[in-house]
């Protein structure tokens, strides 16, 4: 018994280290920067270089056009459409085509911002080497949000992606704000962690397992055979409670008081990080979670190493274990059903959350003077568009899978469309700084005759914030409101048409404050008080912008084969 | 289409995107070459367009004798969201698209008193002229949206750049204002868009709807072949094509599953569409964008926003509105009909009480345009009464006439109203007088203009006005009366605005050593919208030559519906009242 366990968990490893491949190369990154400080020669090697060759050896790893399918012996690369959703490291994590697209997503992220980071002054002191490491480590932490497929994984993955960052916006250890906003981020995460802990200890105490597929089960059992108040009240409670853990991370009202001070309070370079890919990660560790406990359809196979499972019941024991699989095709069918009353309360509660966090986020958005305080409330306002995209993937769930998985595919093009324009937009936040010393958005007036590469590119950024077609923002909207859309019609329920309607209204409003950092730009003239330029940006710095800012301008040409190569990947999400 | 003509209409959009890019190389010193560059581009587009507009070419003129499409180019675009690149030409957007050509030359020959930041304003403005024409010729919901779009932020520019004193806030306000419409848009384009089912259609509606398909090797799909494929889909299959839309809307039920509160999808999409197309007419309530952006925009942008950016919603009502959902338009009927009569009311009042000379001419523009929106509302059939097509295809007709009219008018009046402001610099209507005296030709050519606006018969006004006033009798005599009447409160204002201005003793205002005569320049500018508002007035079958067989198609396409769909369902329901009636009767 004991060496058919041990023998089982070391295949089981073995073969999951592949489908981790991309994390590992990331960790032994982190391992060679910090060798590399230990030895006389290398120790003057910059540690972005190191980061950036990483970095790009993880995206090599990963393959996103081709990734491994592990399920085969030995592991083969196919075509991502063809990726089955499979288990790592007995249920741990989960290896699919969503988890591959944001994953290349953060990592292409990744290598941009440490171009970026080489462009601007913020981060070249002798701190280098800690800054890439922590940045490094939370975006380990993040890809493991982005497969989590345990609570107890969701929760570790959260620390890990939060303890760097609270790091990160310290790193300036002379700026008295950072540090201020370092410890209001700290206190503030680690209250979230801790009731998001009681929150999983109950869930996993009702349900007497943590593996979110086990769980959706137990979940969808005791909804058929009907449930006690009691238990009611201890399910909605403990969902509230890990909801509170991931609105923490997503930023959503009403957890979103540290966003503004951490990105007044760190530099731009570290708000661009914070903003995208925490957000990306803590999106779709959202989806993992809310369509995880909402749809049994979802659960993943078991690897290939261990299908009869006897391990694994051995490792869990728990009693009435058993493994979801896919060819119980009628007993499915009544557990959908059954869990109908969980998607609709998860559906529900995550629609109101995204309607307020973005209608707060654009409202709050008006008053700021400082860019980043701007930028960071956009951020919030944002992060309410991308969670509008949940609810019709809960509502869909249960009627027709195949739309539910393109819903989560909008979301998943949305983030790719962000994370350009926010890239973008703190980077001209950084170069401005460098040049002039300052973050008021007054002192950006006349920006168009002082710099007309910063003017134009962050006017194309803001507006393609806002959505405005033929910029790449309307694209992502455009595809969110139609996941919301096509729910609403599918299945009639009335709160997803409030929700469209909430989505549409906030983005005229939310022109308002775009536009007006853009008509300080453009139209304000420059006057004494306007802080002066002292140096223009270099050619590079110039050069990446417009690399960064043409995507954004060009994408409406050809957004079908970034649209077709995402519904490929997430195409078995649910099913 | 062979390549030479396939060029040709896609280069009217692409031209002006070409010569923006273009202009960025030039240098930015050299003013007199970035406005002839930027002349010569918009020249460019007028080119072709008259063009395709005479007859004689086989392959590019525009056919009078057809009421379909032409000039079709159909590309996939975006396969995963049935998006294609779908432009045509028919006649309801050829005559405003040979509008949007002629005015955006003669208004950039207007910049010429555009001094600062000549090479930004050439690049928006050519930007701004590659929208205005994308929006006419665009027959992908999708892509027509993306092209209104496009306009707004140059737009915004346009007018907060290079405006007056209250610029900023006019932007902002014709910003707001019109992108609030377009989200409204936006819903109602996802509502039609995840509802519609190619399914339903047959064979032949198929290929009249121009709904295209490419097999695996780029060969197109015949309609026949594309019906078996799609029969054999599992799922609906959605389109954006405006085209399939239309015939959903009338010989399908798929817009008519009930949505919200006992409306239907049609009901809640024409509303939706209505108000967004409402705003850039724009209709009362929904209007005050207007007089703030006309008042603050620099001349040449006043006449492109009158003359051509007004006619789009008005166009997005014939175009989308009705033959899409056709059975809301009836039941709205009276809605629409009260908001333009409205308007034309409103308008008119708001005009009578200006004081500031270009605010004046922006509320006849309210007033006017409520002519459009009354003619397209009107459908003279209510249940029981007679159903009468011809009035109905009468009030359409007025209406696009109108569109037209109205286009040359005030575009007119705007740039008449430009030139003393550039010489005078004030706008006040009761500090002028007597420049009949110092600026002869030019009073004689503005009097032409305001006339024409006024709606005197023998000048492209009066033609409009007349059919839509006529084809309203058989709705409802009430609002026949209101809006005849309303041509007295215009005369009333325009006679007492020339009567201010341009008779009287003698010129009081400031500056009065500026008052010269009209250049040269100003005279060809002015003197093609005098000509042309002449000559539409005296042979306005010139316009209707292009206009008849598309309307009459598309009025004959509704009545059928009308007809076999709508009234059927209405007697029905009469007949069901009246035994309700009887029943309950002791």
């Amino acid at each position: 018994m004991f060496f058919t366990l041990v023998n089982h968990l070391t295949t089981d490893t073995l073969t999951s280290l592949i489908g981790f491949g991309a994390e590992l190369v990331l960790c032994a990154t982190i391992v060679v920067i910090l060798l590399a400080r230990m030895f006389h020669f290398t120790e003057r090697i910059d540690s972005t270089w190191i980061a950036l060759l990483g970095s790009l050896a993880a995206l090599v790893v990963l393959s996103p056009l081709a990734p491994w399918d592990i399920s085969q012996q030995p592991a083969q690369m196919v075509a991502i459409g063809n990726l089955p959703r499979v288990e790592l490291f007995t249920g741990m994590l989960v290896y699919d085509g969503f988890g591959v697209v944001i994953k290349t997503l953060m990592i292409v992220f990744l290598l941009l911002f440490f171009v970026l980071t080489k462009l601007t002054s913020a981060h070249r002191s002798q701190d280098s080497p800690d800054f890439t490491t922590l940045v490094l480590g939370a975006t380990v932490g993040m890809c493991l949000m982005v497969s989590a497929n345990h609570v107890l994984m969701v929760f570790l993955a959260i620390e890990m992606a939060s303890v760097p960052s609270y790091a990160m916006v310290a790193i300036r250890r002379v700026d008295r704000k950072g540090s201020e906003a370092a410890l209001k981020y700290a206190v503030y995460g680690a209250a979230a962690a801790g009731v998001m802990l009681y929150g999983i200890s109950l869930l996993c105490g009702v349900l007497n397992s943590a593996h979110i597929p086990t769980m959706a089960m137990k979940l969808s059992e005791m909804s058929a055979a009907g449930m006690t108040g009691a238990e009611i009240t201890i399910l909605v409670m403990a969902s509230l409670m890990i909801l509170v853990g991931l609105a923490f991370k997503l930023s959503a009202v009403p957890f979103h008081q540290w966003c503004p001070d951490v990105f007044e309070g760190a530099t731009a370079e570290v708000g661009a990080f914070l903003s995208v890919a925490s957000k990306a990660a803590a999106l779709a560790l959202l989806i993992r979670v809310a369509v995880g406990l909402g749809c049994v359809e979802s659960a993943p196979l078991p690897l290939a190493a261990n299908t009869h499972g006897e391990a694994k019941a051995a490792l869990f024991n728990v009693a009435d274990e058993k493994q979801p699989a896919v060819e119980e095709a009628a007993e499915v069918t009544s557990e959908t059903k059954s869990l109908q009353p969980v998607q609709t309360f998860l559906g529900l509660i995550i629609a109101i959350m995204a309607a307020v966090t973005c209608t707060f986020g654009n409202l709050a958005a008006f008053a700021q003077t400082n860019i980043k305080r701007l930028l960071a409330y956009s951020t919030i306002a944002h992060a309410g568009y991308m969670m509008m995209a949940v609810p019709p993937i809960l509502a869909l769930a249960s009627k027709d899978v195949a739309a539910a998985g393109e819903c989560a595919g909008y979301l998943a093009l949305y983030i790719a469309v962000y994370l350009l324009m926010n890239l973008g937009a703190f980077a001209v936040v950084a170069y401005v700084r460098d040049c002039t010393g300052s973050e008021e958005i007054r002192d950006y007036a006349g920006m168009i005759y002082r710099n007309q590469s910063i003017a134009i590119c962050m006017t194309i950024l803001l507006v393609s914030l806002v959505g405005l077609p033929p910029l790449a923002g309307f694209v992502g909207k455009f595809a969110v409101f139609a996941g919301v859309a096509r729910g609403y019609l599918a299945t009639g329920e009335t709160y997803l048409a409030i929700l469209l309607a909430v989505g549409c209204v906030n983005t005229a409003i939310s022109l308002f404050y775009y536009l007006r950092v853009v008509k300080v730009m453009t139209i304000d003239p420059v006057d004494e008080e306007t802080a002066p330029m002292h140096r223009s940006p270099g050619i590079l710095q110039l050069g990446y912008l417009w690399c960064v800012t043409a995507p954004v301008l060009l994408l409406i040409v050809g957004w079908d084969s970034l649209n077709v190569w995402i519904q490929a990947a997430v195409r078995g999400l649910i099913s | 289409m062979d390549n030479v003509a396939f060029l040709i209409v896609i280069s009217l959009i692409f031209t002006p995107v070409v010569g923006a890019i273009a202009l960025l190389f030039l240098p930015a010193e050299n003013k007199s070459l970035l406005r002839w560059f930027t002349l010569a581009v918009t020249l460019l587009v007028l080119l072709p367009t008259l063009y395709i507009a005479l007859p004689g070419s086989s392959v590019l003129s525009f056919q009078t004798d057809t009421a379909n499409i032409q000039d079709v180019i159909q590309v996939a675009w975006i396969p995963s969201f049935d998006i294609q690149f779908f432009l045509g030409i028919d006649g309801i957007s050829f005559p405003l698209l040979l509008l949007t050509a002629l005015i955006a030359f003669l208004a950039m020959g207007a910049s010429w008193t555009i001094d600062k930041h000549v090479k930004s304003y050439c690049v928006l403005y050519l930007l701004l002229l590659a929208g205005m024409m994308g929006v006419f010729m665009s027959l992908d919901f999708f892509l027509f949206y993306i092209f209104w779009e496009v306009m707004l932020l140059p737009m915004y520019f346009l007018i907060g750049v290079w405006g007056g004193p209250r610029k900023e806030y006019a932007a902002i306000k014709f910003f707001l204002y019109t992108l609030f419409g377009s989200v409204l848009m936006l819903i109602a384009l996802l509502m039609l868009y995840f509802n519609s089912d190619l399914r339903q259609l047959s064979a032949p509606q198929l290929a009249a709807a121009h709904v295209a398909a490419w097999d695996d090797a780029g060969e197109r799909l015949s309609p026949e072949a594309f019906k078996t494929r799609i029969d054999a889909s599992e799922y609906p299959v959605h389109t954006f094509n405006i085209l399939a839309l239309q015939q959903l809307g009338q010989h399908s039920e798929v817009f008519d599953q009930a949505l919200l509160w006992g409306k239907s999808i049609q009901w809640w999409a024409f509303l939706l569409l209505f108000i967004g197309f409402a705003i850039k007419v724009p209709s009362v309530p929904l209007h005050t964008w207007l007089p703030d952006a006309h008042v603050e925009a620099p001349t040449p942008i006043s006449m492109i926003l009158a003359g051509v950016l007004l006619k789009m919603g008005g166009y997005g009502i014939v175009r989308i509105c009705y033959p899409i959902c056709p059975d809301a338009g009836y039941d709205l009927v009276w809605v629409v009909c009260s908001v333009g009569v409205f308007s034309m009311v409103y308008g008119a009042f708001a005009a009578l009480a200006q004081k500031d000379f270009k605010r004046m001419v922006a509320y006849s523009s309210v007033s006017h345009m409520g002519y459009v929106v009354l003619g397209l509302g009107v459908w003279s059939a209510t249940a029981g009464n007679v159903f009468d097509p011809i009035s109905w295809s009468m009030g359409v007709k007025g209406a696009l006439f109108q569109m037209i009219g109205h286009g040359i008018s005030s575009a007119g009046m705007f740039f008449m109203v430009g030139v003393i402001y550039d010489r005078v610099h004030h706008r006040d209507l009761n500090q002028f007088g007597g420049l009949y005296g110092k600026m002869p030709i030019y009073t004689a050519m503005a009097m032409l203009l305001f006339f024409a606006g006024l709606g005197l018969p023998g000048l492209c006004g009066f033609i409009g006005e007349a059919f839509v006033v006529l084809s309203v009798w058989k709705l409802s005599g009430t609002l026949a009366v209101i809006s005849a009447a309303v041509v007295i409160l215009t005369a009333a204002y325009i006679l007492w605005a020339i009567q201010r201005v341009y008779l009287g003793p003698e010129y009081k205002g400031p500056h009065p050593e500026a008052l010269t005569e009209i250049t040269w320049r100003e005279t060809l500018i002015a003197l093609p919208l005098c000509v042309l508002a002449v000559v539409l007035g005296v042979f306005p079958s010139l316009m209707f030559r292009y206009l008849d067989k598309t309307v009459d198609q598309q009025v004959a396409d509704l009545t059928e519906w009308t007809e076999q769909v709508k009234l059927p369902q209405l007697r029905a329901q009469q007949a069901e009242a009246d035994q309700d009636v009887a029943a309950n009767q002791p």
